[in-house]
């Protein structure tokens, strides 16, 4: 039992489903519905003159072929804007079909439904759109300038524009700190595409049950409670009779918590429409084409510093490049501009972005969501700084980190959620003792000597992030438990394979003080739990772990006090181990929960042994109270919810050591260390495994991964081919070493750790190139190819 | 993501094989370990309107190792060519080279010969071909079986002599002379992607250790694989102006994965890397 509580790294209880192909995804159900598949726009900018279907009618098996001219007023009607603000005063959002226009390479513009998925294509293939190819905006610099317009009614192509500004402790403006600073650099810095990229891609399935006029959705999301909400508004049905479930979901990491997709629109109401099971699964290309990519975004970094490296004024303007809309509004650029400052107390600082439109896919939130960026153009900074005054680089980072004695530290933003941006707690000095003290840093300059005289080229790069964690507004969770001592724990943000079944049973173990063979969790199921916003922004273990933490707390208190009763004990008196009520001293008296439980619930119907003990003959009753005690209800269950004040911040630091050939440029990462602080664990082989993927995909972002589209808008890599995921063998590595600073904020302690292993990486292999190479790597991702040609530029 | 319609054969016999091929003509195409066929299939980049599956034919799966050289049936798959430990006797360029083709699970499924046949200019088996010299066999309905060289077999980017109706049963690959030594260089962006460049080489010395023969077989800088003799400009231990002469030769172009620059650069690293293993290879030999 004290091996299998909060804390200790037990076994990913999904993972023997997970791994021996038992998973449910979405492609695994209703293998008899119909299949829907999309007329997708080849071009990145056209009119759409004509839509000539008739080709597709002698495909057999052929069911239906929607446009946006069939759709009814409310489904055909702009998907919504997710998260309006002010500042995004030009938010723009698609039609589920293209309406006349399209705007970037895949945007849908036909919905055929088939007896199979073959067929739909095969009749997709026969349909011929007539397009007015227009020239399309591509680049956001080329957008900036907004000669050609994405929007013909959103000037310069600007959707939102956004300043922030924290004078200094003086009252100096950024402009004027940096003015009468000691030093003074500039530079830009460019982030490129990369996109979420699940293994799964989206999927929607929808059945009709005519009879009693209800709808069960399943949907490949994020966020099943929302993705109800939508569906029920955009098909005009009650709440309560519609149902969406997220089944097992082959990873999101963003971009399925973007709703309503057009096909969790489209399917739905074709379902209801045809009377029959449809549904829909995006195929590869699909997904890189007319889902969600991140990252693009140009950095004009302006900073002032004193001799120590101390920053005394920073100015940093942003062009984000937003894609063709903005249904997730502007909260990327929104986090790269406040989590910019990292662990770093900085003079005064102020923070611009333009977010700006072009004819290619959407930006949506991607692991991280803008933290990679802030973390390039932070520590880039720190780097060029080291660099201008001759000091070592952690020295410099030092310098500026903000104290354990000054949190709560108000860094005077308004983060993502609309709240101030004040970290909680952290130690980040120690966090850069214990990352100097993992890779070696003091000892790098004798390794790299030695690799030298063998010919070979090493260097050593660090990364520092902060990271808002655990972003409201709330989540909650509910605790049964049953009869027969079971207990059955649901929330309703959903899960991606992050091990939510595994964590959230531990915690209710540890709060309940049973086994955790008898405890269940549900999530991402509105038939269990209505009300939930999401997973995403790092929040699950946070939101949800709390509310169901709350929830046993209160299922606990009405077992001891139904327990106590029936022990004639004082509840004070009482704990639970195992699964068992127990007067504490004395042994004998004892009652399982099961037993609590079936008391709880009085019954009139011996349907079974157990049950008989509940009914109205079989104790001797109080006479003088209700069989329901006021203010009791019936069952042991307990339902509470979780909404915090304002968001948690995790924090961390990683370090690495690459390695360059000389003379193919190669680029190797020999060693990899991460420190990472997100609060009290619940399980750290889970928190490990989230820092391990995080760390794969910034490698992915830093060394392999981009989006590249030509000048007419087609994306040239979009597949699997070319667009450089990289395998398991191109992956370090990655050592860990954990700091515990509990957050105040929330009753576990407990900080999120989902994205936070992405973050710096690019930032850290950028630091380690420019150390190896003596090169500055002012862009990143970077290949071999281009090392070879900075290499000829030196 | 999936095929458009096609009729799908699956002969049982060599015969019923090539009759299927001849009749479907322009509009048939052979699948063999699918690894390539498929998924251009899926993309709908190829829509041929019957498939000939080879995989239940008797007979083509043999792989013969003798002193001559290895003779690979179109069956064999990847692995089992790699694995062979009398094919590495008999030319070690072979698991050299498909060591570094795809990945485990696909070399599993896929043929040495229809690596051949779908003459992927960056893919390594066909410089190996081209390299050694050997042949590939194709059968046709109602005519003879033939070789056809490798210099004549690659004929562009994925395109090679068998013609609609052919079926290639078998390829040949020679054995190198005595004191002969081989080595495989590439670099891919990732293990098991098709190389931005690689290349092949063989060196043979002579009694006093003198180059007699060298040359390499570059990839993904060309249409097809590019040969190149460097025997005149080799000098054991220092291939540096043999790796110039490489350089001259290849015609590599700008891709999203890396300029034509950098491929002339790395196949000139490359290849002097190859050659100077090939050849210490060689003088232990
Ligand atoms: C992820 C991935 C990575 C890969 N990486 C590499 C790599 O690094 N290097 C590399 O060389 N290859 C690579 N490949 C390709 C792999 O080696 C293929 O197996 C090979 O190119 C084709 O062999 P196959 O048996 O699968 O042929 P198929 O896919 O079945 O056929 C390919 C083509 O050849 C024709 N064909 C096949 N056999 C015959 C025959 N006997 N007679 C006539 N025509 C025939 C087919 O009609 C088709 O046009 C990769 C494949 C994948 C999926």
């Amino acid at each position: 039992m004290t091996t299998r509580m909060f804390g200790e790294p037990v076994l990913r209880r999904e993972d023997p489903r997970l791994l021996t192909g038992q998973g449910r995804y979405l492609d695994d159900l209703g293998p008899r519905a119909l299949a829907a598949a999309f007329v997708r726009s080849p071009h990145a900018s056209a009119r759409i003159r004509d839509i000539d279907v008739s080709g597709a009618l002698d495909v057999e098996g052929l069911v239906a072929v929607y446009t946006w001219e069939d759709l009814p007023e409310q489904v055909g009607a702009p998907l919504p804007l997710l998260i309006p603000h002010p500042a995004l005063t030009h938010g723009r959002t698609a039609y589920p079909l293209a309406r006349d226009l399209v705007r970037h390479v895949g945007e849908p513009v036909v919905m055929v439904v088939a007896r199979d998925r073959y067929l739909a294509e095969d009749a997709c293939a026969l349909i011929r759109v007539d397009y007015e190819v227009l020239k399309p905006v591509v680049g956001v610099e080329e957008a900036a300038h907004g000669g050609l317009l994405v929007h013909a009614d959103v000037p310069g192509n600007a959707g939102a524009h956004l300043v922030q500004e924290v004078p200094s402790a003086a009252g100096l403006g950024a402009g004027e700190a940096i003015g009468r600073a000691p030093h003074e650099l500039s530079f830009r810095l460019d982030i490129e595409r990369s996109a979420s990229m699940p293994l799964e891609g989206r999927g929607v399935y929808a059945r009709w049950d005519a009879d009693d006029r209800s709808l069960r959705v399943y949907s490949s999301t994020q966020t099943s409670t929302s993705v109800r909400m939508a569906i029920a508004a955009r098909l005009g049905l009650p709440l309560p009779s519609v149902e969406v479930i997220a089944p097992d979901v082959g990873g999101g990491f963003g971009v399925k918590i973007v709703h309503p997709w057009p096909e969790e629109v489209l399917v739905p109401w074709a379902a209801i429409l045809l009377g029959q099971e449809v549904k829909w699964t995006e195929d590869r290309r699909e997904h890189f084409i007319s889902a969600a990519h991140e990252r693009g975004q140009v950095h004009f970094v302006r900073v002032g510093f004193d001799d120590e490296g101390r920053v005394l004024g920073l100015d940093v303007t942003i062009l984000h490049d937003h894609g063709a809309y903005t249904p997730y509004g502007i909260i990327v650029p929104i986090i790269t501009a406040t989590q910019l400052l990292g662990p770093y107390r900085i003079g005064a600082y102020r923070v611009e972005f333009t977010s700006i439109y072009t004819n290619t896919v959407q930006v949506t939130p991607y692991r991280g969501a803008g933290r990679p960026q802030a973390v390039f153009c932070m520590e880039r900074t720190m780097d060029h700084i080291a660099a201008h005054l001759g000091l070592d680089r952690t020295a410099v980072r030092a310098a500026n980190l903000i104290q354990p004695d000054e949190f709560p530290y108000d860094q005077g933003l308004i983060f993502q959620d609309g709240r101030p941006l004040i970290y909680d707690s952290g130690d980040y000095p120690e966090s850069l003792r214990m990352i100097k003290e993992l890779i070696g840093w003091d000892g790098f300059p004798a390794v790299r000597a030695a690799a030298e005289a063998q010919g070979r080229r090493l260097g050593i790069g660090i990364g520092c992030y902060v990271e808002g964690t655990g972003v409201g507004p709330y989540e909650g969770g509910h605790v049964q438990v049953t009869s027969d001592g079971r207990v059955h724990v649901s929330t309703g943000l959903t899960s991606q394979g992050q091990g939510h079944e595994t964590a959230f049973a531990q915690i209710a173990a540890a709060e309940l003080g049973v086994p955790l063979e008898r405890i269940s969790v549900v999530t991402g199921d509105t038939r269990r739990f209505g009300y939930a916003v999401g997973t995403f922004a790092s929040r699950a273990a946070v939101m949800s772990g709390n509310a169901i933490a709350l929830a046993c707390r209160k299922v606990r208190a009405k077992a001891l006090r139904i327990a106590a009763d029936a022990l004639e004990a004082d509840p004070g008196d009482l704990e639970i181990s195992e699964g068992v009520v127990r007067v504490a001293g004395s042994p004998g008296a004892s009652i399982p929960l099961a037993t609590v439980a079936t008391l709880a619930n009085p019954l009139r119907y011996a349907f079974d042994e157990q049950a008989a003990r509940a009914t109205q003959f079989a104790a001797t009753p109080a006479m003088d109270r209700p069989p329901v005690a006021e203010g009791e209800e019936p069952g042991l269950e307990g339902r509470d919810y979780y909404s915090p004040i304002r968001s948690t911040f995790a924090s961390g630091m990683h370090a690495a050591i690459v390695e360059t050939d000389p003379e193919t440029a190669e680029i190797k990462i020999l060693r990899y260390a991460v420190v990472h602080d997100c609060g009290k664990l619940i399980n750290p082989m889970i928190v490990e495994g989230q820092i391990h993927g995080g760390v794969a995909q910034g490698v992915g972002g830093a060394l392999y991964e981009r989006m590249v589209y030509d000048s007419h808008g087609q994306l040239l890599n979009a597949s699997f081919m070319d667009f450089l995921m990289p395998y398991a063998t191109e992956i370090p590595h990655v050592e860990t070493a954990h700091l515990e600073t509990p957050s105040p904020l929330n009753p576990l302690g407990i900080k999120g750790a989902g994205e936070a292993g992405v973050i710096p990486v690019s930032a850290v292999i950028a630091s380690a190139i420019e150390d190896a190479e003596g090169i500055v790597i002012d862009r990143m991702p970077i290949s071999p190819s281009d090392l070879f040609h900075l290499r000829a530029t030196r | 993501m999936k095929p458009p319609p096609f009729d799908y054969h699956a002969p049982r016999d060599l015969g019923s094989a090539l009759s299927a091929l001849a009749e479907a003509g322009t509009d048939g195409k052979v699948l063999a370990g699918g690894q390539s066929l498929i998924p251009m299939l899926n993309m709908r980049l190829a829509a041929p309107g019957h498939l000939i599956d080879i995989n239940r034919l008797a007979g083509l799966d043999t792989v013969t190792a003798g002193p001559d050289g290895v003779r690979v049936g179109a069956l064999a798959r990847h692995s089992r060519v790699e694995r062979s430990a009398e094919v590495a006797a008999a030319q070690p360029l072979l698991r050299q080279a498909l060591r570094q083709v795809a990945h485990p699970v696909i070399r599993n499924r896929g043929t040495v010969v229809g690596s051949l046949v779908h003459a992927d200019p960056a893919a390594e088996l066909p410089a190996v071909l081209a390299l050694l010299g050997g042949s590939v066999r194709l059968a046709r309905a109602g005519e003879r079986e033939r070789d056809v060289a490798a210099g004549e077999f690659f004929t562009g980017p994925l395109e090679s002599a068998a013609e609609p109706g052919d079926l290639a049963v078998s390829a040949f690959f020679p054995a190198s002379p005595p004191r002969s030594g081989t080595a495989f260089r590439e670099l891919a962006r990732r293990h098991g992607d098709y190389a931005l460049a690689g290349v092949a080489a063989v060196v043979s010395l002579g009694e006093a250790g003198e180059v007699v023969r060298a040359r390499v077989a570059c990839i993904g800088v060309g249409a097809v694989p590019i040969v190149v003799d460097v025997t005149s400009a080799g000098r054991p231990g220092d291939w540096a102006a043999a790796a110039r002469a490489v350089q001259d030769r290849v015609e590599p172009e700008d891709d999203i994965h890396a300029t034509a620059g950098y491929r002339r650069h790395l196949v000139g690293v490359l290849a002097e890397r190859a050659l100077g293993e090939a050849a210490r290879e060689a003088a232990d030999a």
